[in-house]
């Protein structure tokens, strides 16, 4: 079962290795891990995946907890949330192939990046299923390379002033 | 956060030097005794001290000092610090610092750094010690400039002293001691993500309350939780309201009064029996400041199968963490037993306490005192010579096991024992430290030959400093725990572990402690009474049986009354 974790970190030294320290020190499984900026210069946010039962989160989200820099922990049990995996990939596509690995890539509301003899960079975001079920399609012309964010998320917000607006759930 | 403030005392710390910040820091925290050893990295450190009134305790080995600052703390409730060089010093306080950080013992652990400049280039004696402290600490810190000495050292008392105390490292790169402050610095502590005072949730206090009244069966599972937050008085007052038999960890040693009725000693692995089949057949374990270590539980699938389990801990982390808790009561010992013994009502558990009464008379810790001087016969007598009021320290291993059953405790801070890390030649210098925090009280070290060895160089620390710890050797001329599973589990083929001495007496001597050998049975209280007596350090040998085994033992594995009785069986 995964699970994902949001954590505020204060900005300093040693934080993710101290995250990642502890990770690995207490056996849990992690899927991803990402770190970046937030709207407050002193903090940054980490987006965990963390594989296991309940017993298992409980048990991650508590030792989070205890590391001082961590300022809150959240997870997304119970919760709606959006998710979003950002992902690079660079798709084997001969001029005679390109046009139906460009209708693929729109049906899937991608972006094609760059585009050279006989490839495509393609940028594609979404919830991981749905970056997943791309590769699934991409992969019968040839990947040759891939890159991914692994997932942020947020909760959405309360009920009643939350509109599914864009792209509505993949 | 941009409010600079004075030192609480309001002088300014303008114009100061790293090293004279660091200097008031610590006494501004009421530091009164510093363990440690000088190097490079720290002299612009150790200048100041040369002229400050905190006294200052030269080991011989910084393990030895960290070991040392763990006594002090546990003994007197404190914060121990510790001080120590870069590199190989660092590096050497690292067993002192996990040792600590598994006893959650309160510690602030202070080295010195390369230059910042050169940090990461792997300069003479650098080591990135708060890479390797982050995992075996509560926090470490790595101070980058001068301005943020101060703050990072406050936060660093306040993180190992409140909520599940525990040792805090901070780094500190010689330039940063020696750079002088431009600007008043902020000493404002600015931790948002710490949040240590947590009071237990009255709809679980009263859950807890009911399942008490309600269980027929109940057992007190105390643990070191309850001494750090000197909750042994409501702890007892818990008990007695409520006909509750009490068991202690190995950390819980000294939390009730072991001649207390109620009181059924340690359980677990070397535990009693009583204790172990109270717990097994109990309907409601009451853990108060205890983690369900695994020489506590043994099977974990079978600990207690017929129990609801109700789980007292400041830490949310060790709720659930190893054995399913059916109420949590997240909060302090102290307040959340206050808080729980109002809704206690007298229950009869007359034929529970019975039941109890008689596997204590049938399974008491116990041996025969025929043939060579025996082990727990050393204890016995030391407990009574001291009127089992002393303060005892320990090494690891079977010695440490028979303190422990044998020293019959009365008093919280009275054990000064490894317990989660089991550090072999802890004993020697945590007697030390415990004495510098008790002038005129008896401390006694209870060792073993193997542990007293490692760390037995610090008994030159307390010759210096007059501290008269008494060192009591129980020479065995083997690493008899280890010796103990080769023999029941080996076939006796004794690897590694038989351990010939020295003459500890004549070693002693040359440090210029008192020595005195005991080899006959005849001469046992005399001697022991001797060394009790005199004014300074001693070290007292006595050789005793070498293939004792400590019993009860649960074999690794097992469940608690699947224990093997020895000679009670
Ligand atoms: C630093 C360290 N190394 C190794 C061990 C493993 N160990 C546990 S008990 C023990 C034997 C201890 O011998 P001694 O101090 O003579 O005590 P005895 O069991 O003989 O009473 C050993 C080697 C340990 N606990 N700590
Ligand atoms: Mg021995």
């Amino acid at each position: 079962m995964k699970h994902i974790i949001t954590a505020l970190v204060q900005n300093q030294p040693g934080v993710l290795a101290h995250v990642a320290g502890m990770f690995a020190a207490r056996g849990f499984n992690i899927d991803s891990l990402v770190v970046g900026r937030t709207e407050d210069p002193e903090l940054s946010r980490m987006t965990i995946v963390v594989v296991g039962d309940d017993r298992v989160l409980e048990q991650v989200r508590k030792q989070l907890e205890k590391i001082i820099p961590i300022v809150k922990v959240r997870d997304f049990m119970n919760v709606s949330y959006v998710e979003r995996d950002l992902m690079l990939i660079r798709i084997h596509a001969t001029p005679e192939k390109r046009p139906e690995v460009v209708e693929l890539v729109n049906l899937f509301r991608g972006k094609v990046v760059d585009v050279a003899k006989s490839s495509l960079l393609v940028e594609l975001s979404g919830a991981e299923e749905k970056v997943e079920a791309f590769i699934e399609l991409a992969r019968p012309y040839g990947i040759r390379e891939l890159a991914r964010t692994g997932i942020i998320a947020m909760p959405r917000g309360t009920q009643s002033d939350s509109r599914q607006t864009d792209e509505a759930d993949e | 956060m941009t409010k600079k403030s004075k030192s609480s005392e309001g002088a300014s710390f303008l114009g100061a030097s790293g090293a004279e910040l660091f200097d008031r820091i610590l006494q501004e925290e009421g530091v009164e005794v510093l363990f440690g050893f000088p190097g490079g990295m720290v002299l612009p450190i150790f200048d100041r001290l040369y002229s400050s009134p905190i006294k200052f305790v030269l080991s011989r080995h910084e393990q030895g000092a960290a070991h040392m600052a763990d006594g002090y703390a546990r003994s007197t409730g404190r914060t121990g610090v510790v001080i120590a060089t870069s590199g190989p010093g660092a590096t050497n306080i690292v067993t002192g610092l996990a040792n600590a950080h598994m006893d959650s013992v309160p510690m602030v652990a202070f080295t010195g750094q390369v230059r910042s400049a050169l940090i990461g280039n792997d300069a003479f004696q650098e080591a990135d010690i708060t890479g390797i402290c982050r995992p075996i600490t509560k926090h470490t810190c790595l101070v980058k400039r001068v301005e943020d000495l101060g703050r990072a050292m406050k936060e660093a008392f306040y993180i190992a002293r409140t909520g599940r105390p525990g040792p805090v490292l901070v780094d500190i790169p010689i330039d940063v001691s020696t750079s002088k402050l431009a600007q008043e610095p902020n000493l404002q502590i600015a931790l948002p993500g710490y949040k240590p005072r947590i009071s237990g949730h009255i709809r679980q206090i009263k859950l807890a309350a009911e399942a008490i009244n309600a269980s027929k069966r109940p057992v007190l599972y105390v643990g070191g939780g309850v001494i750090i937050a000197g909750a042994s008085e409501a702890l007892r007052e818990l008990a007695h309201k409520g006909k509750l038999p009490v068991t202690t960890t190995l950390m819980g040693l000294g939390a009730v009064d072991e001649a207390d009725p109620l009181a059924m000693q340690m359980l677990g692995m070397h535990g009693s029996a009583t204790a172990n089949y109270a717990v097994q057949d109990s309907d409601c374990i009451i853990a108060v400041g205890a983690r369900f270590d695994d020489r506590v539980t043994g099977n974990t699938a079978t600990f207690a199968p017929k129990a609801k389990i109700i789980h007292i801990d400041i830490d949310p982390a060790s709720i659930s963490k190893n054995i399913k808790v059916d109420i949590p009561v997240v909060g302090d010992a102290k307040d959340s037993l206050e808080r729980i013994i109002e809704f206690i009502q007298p229950v009869d558990r007359s034929p529970w306490l019975e039941q109890i009464a008689q596997w204590k008379k049938r399974y008491p810790f116990t041996y025969e005192a025929n043939g060579n001087i025996k082990p727990q016969e050393v204890i016995d007598t030391v407990a009574k010579l001291t009127d089992h009021d002393a303060i005892v320290a320990t090494g690891v291993g079977q010695h440490q096991m028979w303190a422990a059953q044998f020293y019959k405790w009365r008093k919280p801070r009275q054990a000064i024992i490894s317990g989660g890390l089991g550090t072999m030649g802890f004993g020697v210098p945590a007697a030390i430290g415990a004495q510098f925090g008790n002038p005129g009280k008896t401390v006694i070290d209870i060792d073993g030959d193997g542990s007293f060895t490692m760390t037995m160089v610090e008994v030159i620390t307390a010759v210096r400093y007059d501290q008269p710890v008494k060192w009591i050797v129980l020479d065995n001329d083997y690493l008899g725990m280890v010796r103990q599973w080769q023999e029941m589990f080996y076939g006796r083929r004794y690897s590694a572990t038989p351990h010939p001495c020295p003459e500890f007496k004549a070693i002693a001597e040359g440090f210029g402690a008192r020595g005195i050998s005991i080899r006959d049975r005849a001469e046992l209280a005399d001697g022991l009474n001797e060394a009790l007596r005199h004014p300074g350090p001693v070290v007292v040998d006595v050789k005793v049986e070498p293939e004792e085994n400590v019993f009860p033992m649960v074999p690794a594995g097992k469940s608690l009354h699947e224990m093997e009785l020895g000679k009670l069986a």
